[in-house]
């Protein structure tokens, strides 16, 4: 058995551990401080017993010394010999952090703070030490006397790891047992084999104990024993126990709830194999595999090539004679439809809740408002709505800082509030949507709302350029220049003035827009408007000499065929266009990309209008040739960057085509309007 | 028997001991020499096709082709080497090879044979001149007749002056 490496197992430790720590993160939130609900606690259990077996079992002794003092105190406010006040769930959502940080510690990145799990350990010690509070009795419901518990262990239990006797010791930790061996199995010595268990046992536990805390003993071997698990009768039960037959079909759930236990408390429970409460167990998960994501990115990319494939054989196949060769058509039309729907589907494993980011900001906000000294509600809409995996990881940042702002500056304290006539309570709501093609994230606040005039006046302090006779919007984008930043105070929650400048470049790298809509006194509200997925770009082809260019539409405002007239021509070559009032920088593409073309005067060419970070610019094409969906491929795999391009995409006909970086294009000119 | 230089040692790691087994080369022609690059760098042979232009970069990189999805950039060998005649007809023909963990394809006059070259074959490189730089050059390969000028094709195409990759992936 030595010779296995677990080391190859860590992976899903560390994975699974993480999720249990999100998981037990989101409960602790969750719960109801004084009226704790036994499912919530239980789901907590789980988690900090589930780590505890896997650090100990993988043989990271610190992760498991520290979740076994997590686990106990849990224990006993499960078992119900503990009320849970809030200063266990700070210490609880803290112990998380720390066993966070210990298991990334484990997985090779920075070492774990010692100090800080000394001393959290010694205040998880402290906590257990302490006379336990009032027996909660709604909490949890003692059941039985105690259990009657017969334990079969298969022949081959000791082959996945598993000791018998160590079991049977967590039982006698439970409450009073009284262990008998059936050894009539056990067969001569000389026919023994030393691998194979040819014992079980029956236990009577006598202790206060309920029947989860039985069953999570033999947790990890429900599924290589025989197990039964009887309550014993207590005294005054034992006259009524034959008024009531075994229910049939009244399955042991594993978490009970309080209510449901006492109403429909079942005589006998009998549960084969363990096999019906692993299944509930993993229910949450329940149909859901770990797949590397450099699969699902493979299996995208050939998806990608199958359709482009299939618009292939649809182009040759315009050619051919309907009549002559109409069940090639009709299959190919039904390729088409089965193409495509393999393709969303495709796209669709790559998609997760946006959940995935608004679950870190119940925590972040409760502990924000804490520090402030504001109170502070959150509310989500929308976290089932779906987006590349991709986005997500990179929008969290993004979000955390917006949150982070309104918390710290959007929102008033209570007194300030109560002086406006608004519930002291603030509310951040973020809110999560698909609209046509993208999705919308907004975070938005009821707090005081951006002021303008203040504003005004930093932008002239930081010496940032304001338009004359700004718009309130021009006033707004003010916040997202660079060294911005309108706190009075510059507090370690927000307000370095790194702030809206980077999220605003964060979006944008994620060919997002983000705006803002605020009133005074009543809130402000950023809106984040991002493309639905990275891997396909909504593209406008455009020709240059004999080149096809793609360029993002969400950059494109609008095109135009220039008049004599409209174009002049400035010192040194630079050319502008005159489009209504405004002076745009022209770029001929031909010329930056150096191809020949036959119509190198823009006034026989299109001019297409791009706009990135606020700044316009006038592209030179000879033609607009379509809109399509294109699926962006890197460049630089085999290549390298190339100025300008952003990437390549496969057109219809299998050749390759650029994608425009229009972003860099614009800031080519202003750089050198600036010069 | 002289040992292998350490080029072809590093980016060989699957092959056995060089002395027994001899190496072999895909040979190809630029103009009137005869060149061999290591086989297991040839991931395959293929016709020229359109290729699409990229802006702004070095004469002898035709652009990129789509290789079954990927994006793959083309050099035009001959171009690099300053041949006189470099033409594209229905007979031109790339060699892709996969070097440093990236595919490329390199246009030649012609695509020859696969040659095994043991140890005593391979002669040490002259300096000589010529489009080639004679760091790139890891040996002369001597079969009766024909001689071969065998190529680190890794090194030349990771090489700065290929300008194949960004000047921070080179090494």
């Amino acid at each position: 058995m030595s010779n296995i490496d677990l080391s190859r197992f860590h992976r899903a430790f560390f994975d699974e551990s993480l999720e249990g720590l999100d998981a037990m993160e989101a409960a602790l939130l969750r719960l109801d401080v004084g009226q704790a609900d036994a499912e919530t606690i239980n789901l907590i259990f789980r988690s900090a017993h589930s780590i505890k077996g896997g650090a100990g079992t993988f043989g990271f002794t610190a992760v498991a010394g520290f979740t076994h003092l997590l686990e106990t105190l849990l224990e006993r406010v499960r078992s119900g010999q503990r009320q849970v006040s809030q200063a266990d769930v700070d210490l609880l959502l803290r112990s998380v952090d720390v066993t966070r940080a210990m298991l990334r510690a484990a997985d090779g990145g920075d070492a774990a703070d010692v100090d800080a799990v000394a001393r959290l350990g010694a205040e998880l010690e402290q906590a257990l030490e302490m006379k336990p509070a009032a027996v909660a009795p709604v909490a949890v419901a003692s059941a039985a006397a105690g259990w009657k518990i017969r334990f079969l262990p298969k022949s081959d239990i000791f082959a996945s790891g598993n000791d018998p006797l160590r079991i049977l010791r967590e039982l006698d930790r439970l409450g009073q047992a009284r262990i008998a061996c059936d050894s009539q199995a056990l067969p001569a010595l000389a026919d023994a084999a030393p691998e194979t268990c040819y014992l079980s046992w029956t236990v009577e536990l006598r202790g206060d104990c309920d029947e989860g805390a039985v069953r999570d003993v033999f947790a990890w071997v429900e599924d290589e024993c025989e197990l039964e698990i009887l309550p014993l009768p207590s005294a005054e039960e034992e006259g009524a126990k034959d008024a009531q037959p075994p229910a049939a079909g009244a399955v042991a759930h594993p978490n009970p709830s309080p209510e449901g236990r006492g109403a429909e408390k079942p005589k006998l429970k009998v549960v084969e194999g363990g096999k019906e409460p692993t299944q509930e167990r993993r229910s949450g998960d329940a149909g859901s595999i770990r797949v590397g994501t450099e699969k699902i990115d493979a299996l995208i990319n050939l998806v990608g090539e199958l359709v482009i494939t299939q618009a292939m054989l649809q182009q040759i196949a315009g050619n051919l004679d309907p009549v002559q060769n109409e069940k090639l058509l009709q299959g190919l039309s039904l390729l088409d439809r089965n193409t495509r729907m393999l393709q969303e589907a495709v796209m669709a494993t790559r998609m997760l809740p946006v959940d995935a980011v608004f679950s870190r900001f119940p925590r972040m906000v409760r502990d924000l408002s804490t520090k402030l000294g504001k109170q502070i509600r959150l509310e989500t809409v929308g976290e089932g709505t779906e987006l590349d995996k991709g986005v997500i990881e990179r929008i969290a940042d993004p979000l955390t800082h917006l949150v982070r702002n309104s918390l710290d500056h959007g929102l008033e304290n209570a007194g300030q509030r109560i002086a406006a006539g608004k519930d002291p309570t603030g509310t951040i709501t973020l809110r999560a949507a698909h609209q046509g093609g993208h999705i919308v994230i907004e975070v938005a606040d009821d707090g005081r709302g951006l002021d303008r005039e203040r504003i005004l006046a930093k932008a002239a302090e930081r010496g940032i350029p304001v338009p004359a006779n700004p718009v309130d919007a021009d006033v707004w984008q003010l916040i997202f220049a660079p060294g911005f930043s309108t706190a009075e105070q510059v507090t370690d929650v927000s307000g370095r003035g790194v702030g809206m400048d980077v999220v605003k470049k964060n979006v944008q790298a994620l060919s997002g827009q983000i705006e803002i809509s605020t009133r005074p006194g009543q809130g402000t509200c950023v809106t984040i408007r991002l493309p639905l997925t990275l891997a396909i770009l909504d593209g406008m082809s455009v020709r240059v000499g004999d080149d096809i260019f793609i360029v993002p539409l969400n950059c494109v405002v609008e095109s135009l065929q220039p008049q004599a007239g409209q174009v002049r021509t400035l010192s040194a070559g630079a050319r502008v266009v005159k489009v209504r009032n405004e002076y745009l920088p022209l770029a001929p593409l031909h010329e930056l990309f150096r191809i020949r073309t036959d119509a190198p005067e823009p006034e026989a060419g299109i001019l297409v209008l791009l706009e990135s970070e606020g700044r316009k610019v006038a592209a030179q094409v000879d033609e607009l040739v379509g809109q399509q969906q294109v699926v962006i491929k890197s460049l630089e795999a085999n290549y390298r960057r190339v100025g300008g391009i952003s990437g390549a995409t496969i057109l219809g006909d299998g050749r390759v085509a650029l994608i425009l970086d229009v972003a860099e294009l614009v800031r080519g000119y202003a750089r050198a309007a600036a010069a | 028997m002289t040992a292998p230089t350490p080029s072809i040692a590093e980016t060989r790691p699957a092959a056995g001991p060089v002395d027994e087994n001899p190496n072999e080369f895909l040979t190809f022609t630029l103009g009137a020499e005869e060149y061999g690059v290591d086989i297991l760098k040839v991931q395959e042979i293929r016709g020229y096709d359109t290729v699409t232009k990229v802006p702004n970069a070095p004469s002898f990189i035709k652009g990129v082709i789509n290789l079954r999805g990927t994006i793959v950039p083309v050099v035009d060998l001959r171009l690099k080497f300053n041949l006189e005649r470099a033409e594209y007809n229905e007979f031109t023909v790339m060699i892709i090879l996969n070097v440093a963990r990236r595919i490329v394809g390199v246009v030649v006059d012609g695509v020859s044979d696969v040659m095994q070259l043991t140890a005593e074959q391979i002669r040490p490189a002259p300096e000589f001149g010529g489009g080639i730089n004679t760091k790139f050059i890891t040996g002369i390969g001597a079969l009766e007749q024909r001689m071969l000028i065998l190529i680190d094709i890794e090194r030349l195409m990771s090489s700065e002056d290929m300008a194949l990759m960004d000047s921070a992936a080179v090494h």
